[in-house]
């Protein structure tokens, strides 16, 4: 992963910044220049809040090789709520608790690490929503 | 030009593990195979199928490199790239190629060295097929996207792994006789269902090997070919058509929409529906993969693609024999070369190999998770 490269993604990558389409209101992420549904080139950014739900999901065990030394972890297809189906990790479960249905919401995390460039890069996974105790 | 597209000459390399062979030398061994095999001995172009030999060896510019080394003088040569649907497409590109009248006789060659570098390397470039920044960038293989849509299908339709696990004893049933195949075996629906998981519900046999290999074959009018021959083999439709690159954009997760349209463009231009087909080449780089063809090319219903496969029906002497010569999963799935092989394979099955008896025949090749899907029918034309 080059610098550039990582750098330019990070409003997307750290805040979940993905497009509103201005004309049929069609959201999507990753954004999008012309609007997938209308075809409009009037889009704007817009930030989802991160809450979704599993549709599908998977445990590496042969992963790239910018990743491996993440082992094990799992991605998943996750529809978030307001629409749009994002790839993702999931972290803080393990593997056997995950299923199809089950919420989950966004946290900033360390992606890879060791790779070529030698630069650490952090973006969005998901994780099991959990519901904390209020004093 | 009305007149039809035909093949003339048809060249498979044994697939494998050829450490002591380049890229080179395995796309000079298919092209000197077809030579042979057609009876002329030059063209007016070719079309280079190949995904990525830039990750794997560090070479681009394949259509200057085989033409030279190959010794076909100046003559056109580009590089047609579309992930594992490379092969479809640049034979695709060849009939455009003939049909348009611009050239007499074109050589397509699909070509592929994947075990210069590590496996964990190999996944990597394999994951270039995806959407690099919002797939592959979170640790996405290609594997692990072929899991997310099996789950998601196993789901949707109630369908149990072990289901699933028919198609690559399917087409290993066939390796035996694939001279060039890479595993000239049988294999039970045990050892598939048995298999290590990869990517949880994948097993390490639902998945075509990496392996190195080249095929080509050479087209011209229907008109020349008869000249040749009393049998040619005709291309009487194509279809290539594409589909978001990342599965998270589908529609509908377990539809490959671009095998839909593909298909139903291919149809259309050979005039025929999905029950004239005799005999299929599937894409089977992974067990759903197989499933899904099946369905969104018409011959079988949305979520019973494992129907026919378990009644036995894709087998030799059943309705639809499938992957005849040991599919992507047993002939081995050297990625841009692929789809070349495929047309090869249809070409010798319709030509009559002595297990067969077939007037048409097709070939589908998928680029990545779906996002390209090329479909050919040829058939026989005498």
């Amino acid at each position: 992963m080059d610098v550039p490269r990582h750098w330019r993604e990070q409003v997307r990558r750290y805040r979940l910044v993905g497009s509103k389409c201005n004309d049929c209101e069609k959201l999507s992420f990753p954004y999008r220049k012309v609007c997938p549904k209308c075809k409009s080139r009037n889009n704007e950014n817009y930030q989802f809040i991160g809450r979704g739900k599993i549709i599908s999901f998977t445990n590496i065990n042969s992963p790239p090789k910018e990743h491996k030394y993440n082992l094990p972890f799992a991605v998943a297809l996750i529809e978030l709520m307001e629409g749009p189906i994002i790839t993702a990790q999931i972290t803080d479960a393990r593997a056997e608790e995950l299923e199809i249905g089950m919420e989950v919401e966004m946290v900033t995390r360390k992606i890879m690490e060791y790779n070529d460039e030698g630069i650490i890069c952090y973006g969005y996974k998901f994780r099991p929503i959990v519901e904390y105790a209020h004093p | 030009m009305d007149d039809n597209v035909a093949v003339i000459g048809v060249g498979l390399g044994k697939v494998g593990e050829h450490w002591d062979k380049s890229l080179r030398d395995l796309a000079l061994e298919s092209i000197w195979m077809a030579f042979e095999d057609s009876g002329i001995d030059k063209v007016d172009a070719l079309y280079v199928g190949n995904m990525s030999s830039g990750p794997f060896i560090e070479q681009e510019h394949l259509g200057a490199l085989i033409a030279d080394f190959a010794g076909l003088g100046p003559i056109p040569a580009v590089k047609v790239e579309a992930a594992c649907g490379s092969g479809g497409a640049a034979f695709i590109e060849g009939y455009i190629g003939v049909k348009s009248g611009m050239y007499d006789y074109v050589l397509v060659t699909g070509v592929e060295k994947m075990t210069d570098v590590l496996p964990s390397k190999t996944t990597s470039i394999l994951a270039n097929a995806s959407d690099r920044d919002y797939e592959a960038f979170h640790g996405v293989s290609f594997v692990a996207l072929n899991a997310l849509v099996m789950r998601r299908y196993m789901h949707e339709f109630n369908v149990k792994r072990e289901e699933l696990s028919i198609f690559p004893v399917i087409s290993h049933k066939n390796a035996p006789f694939s001279k060039h195949a890479m595993y000239r075996k049988e294999i039970t629906l045990e050892a598939v269902i048995n298999s290590p998981i990869i990517a949880d519900p994948l097993t390490l046999m639902d998945c075509a090997p990496i392996c190195d290999g080249s095929a080509s074959v050479i087209l011209c009018s229907e008109k020349k070919a008869r000249e040749f021959t009393d049998t040619p083999i005709l291309v009487s439709g194509v279809g290539l058509a594409t589909d978001t690159l990342g599965v998270h954009d589908r529609k509908y997760m377990t539809t490959l929409s671009a095998a839909v349209d593909a298909s139903k463009k291919a149809f259309k231009m050979a005039g025929v529906t999905p029950k004239d087909i005799d005999i299929a080449e599937i894409h089977d780089a992974f067990s759903i993969m197989s499933a899904l063809s099946l369905e969104d090319m018409g011959f079988a219903k949305k979520g019973q693609g494992t129907k026919m496969a378990l009644e036995g029906q894709h087998y030799i002497g059943g309705e639809l024999p499938i992957n005849l010569y040991g599919g992507l999963k047993a002939r081995g799935h050297p990625v841009g070369a692929t789809g070349v092989y495929q047309i090869g394979e249809l070409v010798s099955s319709l030509r009559g190999d002595g297990r067969v008896d077939a007037e048409k025949g097709l070939a589908e090749n998928i680029g990545g998770s779906g996002a390209t899907i090329s479909v050919c029918v040829l058939e026989r034309g005498d």
